[in-house]
């Protein structure tokens, strides 16, 4: 299976990274359906001081994370490929800040992998934001929904796995 | 044995990192933390957050744990990234 974890500083292209993922081992064929996600960087409503965010990590730990997330979903999910960017260091309003994409046969397990890789991604690799507001910077705290989104997939395996044709 | 700190965690202590040297390195987690609050106030405080989230050799330790020489231990906030 064609998968693939990144962290950089530079901005990613989601066209060309879907392209990447359909690259390997004959994926490009077997695949019926490719699901990816972009996040930005938004500005939180109402603030116009808000100039941008600090991605911080964890060099080592964080890409150790994000693998263990890739290989719960290649054992939850029958994928052909699936893969994730995300940006560290200095981000504008309107930049994106991670991506990912999983191409599979048929489109639940590429939809629910792709969520799941989120969903996990945000609780569990150690990746952390500072806003800037004018000339103040914050932390940005962890978000209780988070948590409720990522425990959903908790306890028993899959069951969204779809035997749809597309 | 290496004890690193990352974002509010870091800057609030001033130090990105601690290396821990000699024959008196602490056996476990409980140990290294008692340790590190003997460095001051602040230190106590951080290590006392309810929501701290440690990480053992790059893996997330709830609890105790038992320590060895040459550990990267880390102390760092709930995540925030995506």
């Amino acid at each position: 299976m064609q998968r693939f974890c990144r962290v950089q500083q530079a901005d990613f292209d989601p066209a060309a990274l879907q392209t990447a993922l359909l690259a390997g081992d004959g994926a490009g064929e077997a695949a019926g359906a490719l699901a990816s996600f972009t996040g930005l960087v938004r500005r939180p409503s109402g603030d116009g001081a808000f100039t941008g965010l600090t991605l911080e990590h964890y060099p080592g730990m964080t890409e150790r994370a994000v693998e263990e997330i890739l290989d719960e979903a290649a054992l939850r999910w029958s994928l052909l490929a699936i893969g994730v960017v995300h940006r560290i260091g200095e981000l504008a309003p309107g930049a994106r800040i991670v991506w990912v994409g999983a191409a599979a046969a048929h489109r639940g397990d590429a939809f629910a992998a792709c969520e799941f890789t989120m969903d996990y991604l945000k609780t569990r690799a150690p990746f952390w934001k500072k806003e800037h507001l004018g000339g103040e910077a914050r932390w940005v705290e962890a978000r209780r929904g988070d948590l409720d989104r990522a425990a959903r997939w908790a306890g028993a395996a899959d069951t969204t796995t779809a035997s749809t044709e597309e | 044995m290496k004890v690193l700190f990352f974002a509010s965690v870091r800057e609030r202590l001033g130090t990105a990192e601690c290396e821990l040297d000699g024959g008196t390195l602490p056996a476990d987690l409980d140990a290294l933390r008692e340790a590190l609050a003997a460095r001051g106030d602040v230190f106590r405080e951080v290590l006392a957050q309810p929501n701290l989230v440690c990480a053992v050799n790059q893996a997330v330790v709830h609890g105790n744990a038992a320590l060895r020489p040459g550990d990267e231990i880390a102390f760092f906030p709930p995540v925030t990234g995506g």
